[in-house]
C-alpha cells in the first residue's frame, strides 16, 4: 500500500492506496491504520483498495471544523469524491463502520454495496458498550482481541514502550486521533443511525467477530433488522479486530459483494 | 495579599481499605459510602468552619465544584455561596468556580453569581474553570476535544450578559438564545472580577493575561513542584506584553497546617493528611485525561495531568516526604511562616488558597490549625508586595454599606404607618 494525498474542501486527506480489481473504499476504525495492515493487503488481491485516514490521524492534518457525525459523513462523500471514485464498494470498521452506514443512509443512491464490520453506531441499554477513552493502554488487548497476548504483540509491535519519548508520542497521538474520533464516540457511539438506517438501499454484508468484547455481537441483530436483506456473517476465535485477527475470513465475507 | 479559606469538602467516611477496593474515588465511586443522613453534619460542619473563618480575617472563603468525587461532596458550589453570603459580613466569596462549559445555556452561570453578587453585597469572586476532565468529560458526556470551543463560547456569553444592557440575541454554535436580557445583574461593574484555575496550558496563560484575570494553579502537589509552572506563566506575562507582573494576577491552592510545634503538627495532622493523599487522591488513571480534552500543545510542553499520580503512588510517601516536599506546608507557626513566605515569594502570587481543612479533620482540629494561622502566621505575611497594594483589579468591590442578615424585628409591633 502506497500513502498519499488528495485535496478535499476542508483539509488535504491522506489516504493508503493499492490493489486492482473493483474500487474498494476502506474506512478504519478509531485506532487508525497503517500501511502495513494485514487486512488492507487482503483486500487488495482482488479490490483496487482505497483507505483514507481520518483528519488527525497518522501523521494527516487535522480539520477542527469537522465536529459532528454528518460533518464525518459528508467529509468521507467529498473524500470518495475527490478520489473520483464512482459506487466504490464501501467497507467500514467499527467507527469507520458507523461513517459507512451513515453515508449509505445519506445517499443511498450512491452506494450499492456496504460491508460493516462490527461498526459502531447503535446504542442498547442492556448490552452497554465498553469505555474505550477511559480504558488503560494495558487493559486494550483483552478488550480487543479474542486472543489477548497474540494481541498485546501486534499492538506494540515494532515500538519500544520503555523509552521515555513513548509516552509523549503516545500521548499526542491518542490526543490527535481519539481526540477526533471521541467527537462522534464521546461519551456514548450512537449518533441517530438507528433512525436513518431505513434508508439503506446497498446490498449489504455485516461481519462481526464472535468474541468481540467492545461492541458485543448481539448488535449485529440490530443491523441485520435495520437493513432491509442484510446478511451476517461471524467469525469464530476473534474479537473485535477481527480484521488482524482474521484477515482472509473477513475479506472473504466482503468478497460475497462482488 | 488576600488569603482565601477553602474547603474541598472531601467525604471524611472512606473505608480504611478504600484503595484496595474501589479503583476511583471519582466518577464511579461506589453509591454506598455516601450517606445521606451522615452528611446533613458533615455539609453543616464545613459550612460553619468556613463561616469560622470568615470571622479571622481571611480575606475569602472558598468554594469549589466537583461532580461524583469523594473529596468533594459540592457539585453546586454556588448553593454553598448563597448559605455563606447570608452568613458572613466581610469575607469575600470566591466560587472557583462554576464549569462554565456544562451548563446549559452558560446564562445560568450570570444569573446565579449575579445572584450571589446581589445578596452578598458585591462580595463575590467569580472562577471560570474548564472543569477536569472526570467532571467535565466523564462524568458531563462533554466531548473532551470540544469542550475549549463550548468553554470559550460559554465565557463570550456570560461577559456580554453580563456587561450588555439591552436584550440581545446570541448565534452561537453551542447556544442559540433570543432573548438575552439577564435580571438580576451583578451589583460589581463592570462585572465581579474572574479567577481561572489552569493546570499548564499556553493558551489559558494568554486568555488570563489578555482579559486581566489571575490565573490560578490549583494544585495539591505544593509549592515546590509548582516552580516550572508558574514561571512560565510569568515568562508569557513578560512575553504578551502584560503592563505589570502584579502578584495578583496569580492564585495558588497550598495545604497547609498549623500547631503550637512541628512535632504537633505532626502528632495532630499526619493521619488526616495520609487520608487525603492516599484515599481522596485515589484516581483511576484512565478518568484523568481523556484523549482531546488537553491541546496538543500542552501535552507537548510536557505537563502531564496532576491527576496522573507519581511513580509508585501516593501511599509511599511519609509525612516527612509530603512536608519536605512541599506537599503540605505543616508546623509551629515560624515555620509555616518562613515556608509560606518562600512560596509567595518564589512563585511570586499575591492569592493564596489556604487548604485548611484536610481529608478527615476533624472540625476542632481544623478550628484550631486556622486559628494560629490567622493570628501568627497571616500578618507576618500581609505585606509581601508592598508596591503592589493599591492593585485591587483581581479583588471583589463590595457595597459600603451593606445590610446584616436576619435584621428584621422578631414580631411586628404595631401596622406599619401609612406615608403621608
Amino acid at each position: 500500500m502506497e500513502l498519499k494525498t488528495v485535496a478535499t474542501p476542508h483539509v488535504p486527506v491522506r489516504y493508503l492506496e493499492g490493489g486492482s480489481g473493483p474500487d474498494l473504499v476502506f474506512l478504519h476504525g478509531a485506532g487508525g491504520v497503517t500501511a502495513e495492515d494485514p487486512f488492507l493487503a487482503e483486500l487488495s488481491r482482488s479490490h483496487h483498495v482505497y483507505a483514507p485516514l481520518i483528519p488527525g490521524y497518522g501523521d494527516s492534518e487535522e480539520a477542527p471544523e469537522i465536529r459532528d457525525m454528518l460533518d464525518f459523513t459528508l467529509h468521507t462523500w467529498d473524500v470518495v469524491a475527490a478520489l473520483g471514485l464512482k459506487d466504490p464498494i464501501l467497507v467500514g470498521h467499527s467507527m469507520g463502520g458507523m461513517i459507512a452506514a451513515e453515508m449509505a443512509a445519506v445517499q443511498p443512491n450512491d452506494v450499492s454495496r456496504l460491508a460493516l464490520i462490527c461498526p459502531a453506531g447503535l446504542w442498547d441499554d442492556e448490552h452497554p458498550i465498553a469505555d474505550l477513552f477511559s480504558t488503560m493502554p494495558y487493559e486494550m488487548p483483552a478488550l480487543l482481541f479474542h486472543d489477548a497476548e497474540a494481541g498485546a504483540a501486534m499492538l506494540t509491535a515494532g515500538r519500544n514502550v520503555t523509552d521515555p519519548g513513548f509516552l509523549q508520542t503516545y500521548l499526542v497521538t491518542n490526543a490527535r486521533q481519539l481526540g477526533m474520533a471521541g467527537r462522534i464516540l464521546f461519551p456514548i457511539p450512537e449518533r441517530g443511525l438507528s433512525q436513518r438506517m431505513y434508508r439503506i438501499k446497498a446490498r449489504t454484508v455485516v461481519v462481526w467477530g464472535d468474541s468481540d468484547r467492545l461492541i458485543p455481537p448481539t448488535y449485529a441483530h440490530g443491523f441485520k433488522k435495520g437493513i432491509a436483506g442484510a446478511e451476517l456473517v461471524s467469525i469464530p476465535e476473534a474479537g473485535h479486530m477481527v480484521i488482524l485477527e482474521r484477515p482472509a475470513a473477513v475479506a472473504e465475507a466482503v468478497a460475497r459483494l462482488g | 495579599m488576600k488569603f482565601t479559606w477553602f474547603n474541598l469538602m472531601p467525604w471524611p467516611y472512606l473505608p480504611d481499605d478504600f484503595r484496595e477496593k474501589n479503583r476511583s474515588v471519582w466518577v464511579d465511586i461506589d453509591q454506598k459510602l455516601f450517606d445521606p443522613a451522615k452528611s446533613h453534619e458533615v455539609y453543616n460542619t464545613y459550612m460553619d468552619l468556613l463561616e469560622y473563618a470568615g470571622t479571622l480575617g481571611f480575606d475569602g472563603i472558598g468554594v469549589n465544584e466537583h461532580h461524583q468525587n469523594g473529596y468533594g461532596i459540592m457539585p453546586s458550589p454556588n448553593i454553598i455561596a448563597a448559605g455563606l453570603a447570608r452568613r458572613t459580613v466581610d469575607a469575600a466569596l470566591v466560587v472557583l468556580g462554576n464549569s462554565i462549559a456544562l451548563y446549559n445555556p452558560p446564562v445560568r452561570v450570570a444569573e446565579e453569581f449575579a445572584m450571589l453578587d446581589c445578596i452578598s453585597g458585591g462580595r463575590l469572586v467569580a472562577g471560570f474553570p474548564v472543569g477536569t476532565s472526570m467532571d467535565t468529560n466523564y462524568c458531563y458526556g462533554q466531548i473532551p476535544s470540544l469542550t475549549r470551543e463550548k468553554y470559550q463560547e460559554a465565557h463570550d456569553l456570560i461577559i456580554k450578559a453580563w456587561t450588555t444592557r439591552e436584550p440581545f440575541a446570541f448565534n452561537g454554535r453551542y447556544n442559540k438564545l433570543r432573548h438575552v436580557n439577564i435580571w438580576p445583574r451583578p451589583i460589581q461593574q463592570p462585572h465581579p472580577p474572574i479567577h481561572i484555575p489552569g493546570g499548564g496550558s499556553v493558551e489559558t496563560y494568554d486568555f488570563c493575561i489578555d482579559n486581566t484575570y489571575s490565573y490560578s494553579y490549583l494544585s495539591f502537589s505544593g509549592y515546590i513542584r509548582a516552580q516550572a509552572l508558574m514561571a512560565g506563566y510569568w515568562k508569557r506575562v513578560e512575553e504578551r506584553g502584560a503592563p505589570d507582573k502584579s502578584p495578583y494576577r496569580a492564585g495558588f491552592a497550598q495545604t497547609i497546617c498549623v500547631a503550637e510545634t512541628d512535632e504537633e503538627a505532626e502528632r495532630l495532622y499526619s493521619e488526616h493528611v495520609s487520608y487525603f493523599y492516599n484515599r481522596c487522591l485515589h484516581v483511576y488513571p484512565g478518568f484523568a485525561d481523556a484523549p482531546g480534552y488537553r491541546t496538543i500543545k500542552t501535552i507537548q510542553t510536557g505537563a502531564l495531568s496532576q491527576y496522573a499520580p507519581p511513580v509508585g503512588g501516593y501511599t509511599q510517601l511519609t509525612w516527612k516526604d509530603l512536608v519536605e516536599g512541599g506537599h503540605v506546608i505543616a508546623g509551629s507557626p515560624e515555620t509555616v511562616r518562613q515556608r509560606m513566605e518562600e512560596l509567595i515569594k518564589g512563585l511570586h502570587v499575591g492569592n493564596i488558597f489556604c487548604l485548611m481543612h484536610v481529608g478527615n479533620m476533624p472540625a476542632d482540629k481544623c478550628m484550631y490549625s486556622t486559628r494560629l494561622f490567622a493570628e501568627k502566621v497571616m500578618p507576618k505575611l500581609r505585606n509581601i508586595f508592598p508596591e503592589y497594594a493599591d492593585d485591587t483589579r483581581f479583588w471583589c468591590h463590595p457595597l459600603e454599606k451593606r445590610v446584616a442578615a436576619g435584621s428584621l424585628p422578631t414580631t411586628p409591633a404595631r401596622a406599619p404607618i401609612p406615608a403621608e
